[in-house]
């Protein structure tokens, strides 16, 4: 039987509605073409466009930037179905995320669970306002899949901690502001219980930074150093030795991020951009029945996705979810994301291959296409995903 | 509206799910299979469905029924699922009633309705005539023959047809096979002069029947909806069943999983039990990742029927064609994961793969599915 919305819920979707058709731009209601189009935020940050700037500034006064974290810490207060709410009626009208930010996706859960409240009250708001751009320092040269390896050294001094050693795969570490970062503090310790989860300014003394060129010709990753740079032992979230904890927490909310990156139903459909390329028979169907069957197929899978994505939101609010659950979704969502951009190869053929052209906007296609071959090692390889699933979900021995 | 069930509906699993497993272990099918049982189900447990409220779940209160969703008939073939339990349940209380219900007039829901809530009528849908699934190829002829219609023609893969008291047939009164326009339902009396049928002993031991009518005579009364102009009431009353039994694959994968997740976690070999092997673990993990898919795609569709029957036919096609993957997938495994085991008929695991494989073709297999939604789609 189906449960109508309640009278209160209606409400505000009939509010939300309004509000948005009126304070949305046209301009912002279709996915970002390029990262350069995507809002970050942060001390330096620039707009692109004027309507990027209208939308955003509106977005955060109303606090939707981050709709369902608390009011007093800069978010929109929104309760589960409020925000869900919001979330289907901004997809209703292709209306793109106002600012794109570490600190919403992986930094900001972490510190409403594991922060104390002087630490809430002085990073939340910047995330929430766009003024703080985060990167994360989690993966080192030595200490990749086995993150739990990691070297980088934390030495107590007073009441500071002096850090020395290196972070690899650092996003945009040359753009951001501060840094969320895993150190060791107890170099005797086993390896899961002597890391500390450490926050400090990219701008302190003994931080350098430089980009990794990746065979998409961009370098979105840094190679980050630390030569001694002395960080206030207030500035460990949760328990020294405890980071790992922490660590794992933001992993999942890390996966389900990444895991969003396939879910892009908003566009045209990939049939219709391969007709394009590859035309069509008499009857309008894709003139290549393999290519075809490939993207239906492709269709399939990535609504059924969408469903689940959908409802592993629903499980976590209602407390039902398996805390591993974001890692079956990671490795789900970026192998899909990784088909979707070979379909994509396929269908546009030589079209795709220009790399550098006004025509091809500097090889968009084949330089997504090949980011995307990211998406399945970051964050936890699709291999590691499978592992977690596998010992944590289904209590596989020996996993 | 959440994608998860309500207190209500968990509630409803767990009586579903207490009876089915009490009274219809897998070891219930097996019995009738062996004893080559006339009806192929067991009379006494689908009373005690009637008597729980299952058998006039969709039936609306007004006509002596409950009055639910197919969301909740979506948590009882789920269960269904689970044991292979042979039922009346999918054709009468889900596709049969549905159509009655969609398209009945007041007389023929007042007639049939109440029966169906009761358990004391069984009926089901004839559709398919080829060998695969294809409504508009419905070639079942009807022609006006004084104030009714004589039907000739035959249809296969008609569930429950050695049993039921009502056949509701898919005929064509205009038009020629392919053709959305000329399709109509007809009420039809199994005991009718002209009607035979031929109990088909199917490889998942489940039932189902060809019928055949040669020049059977219908009264008007006996068109359900809309002469020639059938096809829709058609699509919707497809679609429930399609839902309902996506999820009856989605009870059968989980259920198939869970056994050989067990099993590896008991097999020795090599001195170390198998699901140490890394192998077994990622294939075990990722068919662990198609069934959560495949069980949420479900749940959408079966809510998105809730909504409106009309516009869930994108759901719908999602929700069939990714559970049908996943169950064909999760029976393979189980199989291969049980090694020897798997193969012998005295173990379970081979009847969840030969019901899968019938659930597949049951209402459009995979291929179709995926190839409604590219057509939906303008592709």
């Amino acid at each position: 039987m189906s449960e109508t919305e309640s009278a209160e819920l209606e409400q505000f979707r009939n509010e939300t509605r309004a509000w948005l058709e009126a304070n949305c731009p046209p301009e912002m209601r279709k996915p970002a073409t390029s990262d350069a189009d995507v809002f970050w935020g942060g001390r330096n940050a620039k707009f692109s466009s004027e309507p990027q700037r209208i939308w955003f500034e509106r977005m955060r006064d109303k606090g939707w930037t981050v709709p369902d974290w608390p009011k007093e810490y800069g978010g929109g207060g929104l309760s589960a179905a409020e925000h869900k709410v919001l979330r289907s009626e901004m997809a209703r009208i292709g209306a793109r995320p106002p600012l794109s930010s570490f600190g919403i996706w992986m930094l900001g859960p972490a510190l409403l669970k594991y922060g104390n409240e002087a630490q809430k009250k002085e990073h939340l708001p910047k995330i929430a306002a766009g003024e703080i751009r985060w990167c994360q320092g989690y993966s080192e040269p030595n200490a990749g899949s086995d993150l739990a390896s990691l070297q980088t050294r934390a030495e107590s001094d007073g009441d500071d901690f002096v850090i020395t050693g290196s972070k690899i795969w650092t996003s945009y570490a040359n753009y951001a502001d501060w840094i969320f970062c895993l150190v060791r503090t107890d170099p005797a310790a086993k390896k899961h219980d002597g890391i500390s989860f450490i926050l400090f300014d990219m701008t302190s003394k003994g931080v350098t930074t430089k980009p990794i060129l990746l065979i998409s010709g961009y370098s979105p990753f840094c190679e980050t150093f630390f030569d001694g740079v002395r960080v206030p032992k207030s500035h460990v979230v949760g328990t020294v030795n405890r980071g790992w904890d922490v660590a794992k927490y933001l992993l999942q909310h890390e996966r389900a991020m990444i895991s969003g990156m396939g879910e892009r139903g908003v566009g045209r459909p990939l049939g219709q951009i391969a007709a394009d390329s590859v035309g069509t028979d008499a009857q309008g169907r894709l003139d290549d029945s393999m290519l075809r069957g490939r993207i239906a197929t492709f269709d399939v899978d990535e609504a059924a996705l969408a469903a689940c994505a959908e409802r592993a939101v629903d499980l976590a609010k209602a407390g039902q979810a398996h805390p591993a659950f974001s890692s079956a979704m990671k490795y789900y969502g970026t192998e899909l994301n990784k088909r979707r951009y070979e379909i994509l190869m396929s269908a546009g053929g030589v079209d795709a291959l220009e790399w550098e052209s006004e025509r091809s906007k500097q090889g968009a296609r084949p330089r997504a296409w090949l980011r995307t071959k990211a998406n399945s090692i970051e964050g936890g390889t699709s291999e590691v995903m499978l592992g977690i699933v596998a010992k944590r979900i289904l209590d596989l021995p020996g996993a | 509206m959440a994608l998860i069930l309500t207190e209500e509906q968990s509630m409803l699993r767990d009586s579903a799910r207490g009876l089915i497993s009490d009274k219809a272990p897998v070891s219930h099918l097996r019995h009738l299979r062996d004893s080559k049982d006339p009806t192929g189900f067991s009379k006494e447990l689908w009373h005690s469905f009637a008597e729980m409220g299952f058998a006039g779940l969709l039936v609306p209160e007004e006509f002596g029924g409950s009055g639910l969703g197919f969301m909740e008939a979506g948590v009882v073939m789920e269960e269904i699922g689970r044991t292979l339990m042979p039922s009346p349940f999918l054709a009468t209380s889900v596709v049969a009633a549905s159509a009655l219900n969609r398209g009945g007039n007041a007389a023929q829901k007042t007639e049939y309705l109440p029966k169906i809530a009761s358990g004391s009528l069984l009926a089901t849908l004839a559709i398919d005539e080829g060998a695969k699934h294809r409504p508009l190829r419905t070639n079942l002829q009807a022609v006006r023959a004084g104030n009714g219609f004589k039907l000739s023609g035959a249809k296969a893969l008609v569930v429950d047809g050695h049993v039921a008291d009502l056949f509701i047939v898919a005929a064509r009164t205009a038009g020629s096979a392919g053709e959305r326009d000329g399709l109509t339902l007809f009420l039809v009396n199994p005991a009718a002069k002209g009607v035979s049928v031929e109990r088909t002993i199917m490889v998942d031991a489940h039932n189902a029947a060809r019928i055949e009518l040669a020049n059977v005579e219908v009264t008007a009364d006996s068109v359900l909806g809309e002469i020639d102009q059938g096809a829709a009431l058609l699509d919707g009353v497809l679609d429930i069943g399609r839902g309902a039994v996506a999820a009856e694959m989605v009870g059968l994968s989980d259920e198939v999983f869970g056994r050989t997740v067990e099993y590896l976690k008991n097999r020795k070999q090599f001195g170390k039990l198998i699901g140490e092997f890394q192998a077994l673990q990622h294939r075990a993990a990722e068919l662990y990742v198609d069934i959560e898919i495949s069980r949420a795609a479900t749940m959408k569709a079966l809510q998105a029927l809730d909504a409106d029957v009309a516009k869930a036919a994108s759901s719908v096609a999602v929700a069939k064609a990714r559970a049908g993957t996943t169950a064909t997938r999760a029976v393979q495994e189980g199989v291969q994961m049980h090694g020897g085991m798997g193969m012998t008929d005295q173990f379970d695991i081979g009847f969840f793969m030969k019901r899968a494989r019938v659930c597949e073709e049951l209402f459009g297999d995979a291929n179709y599915h995926t190839e409604q939604l590219a057509r939906a789609r303008g592709y």
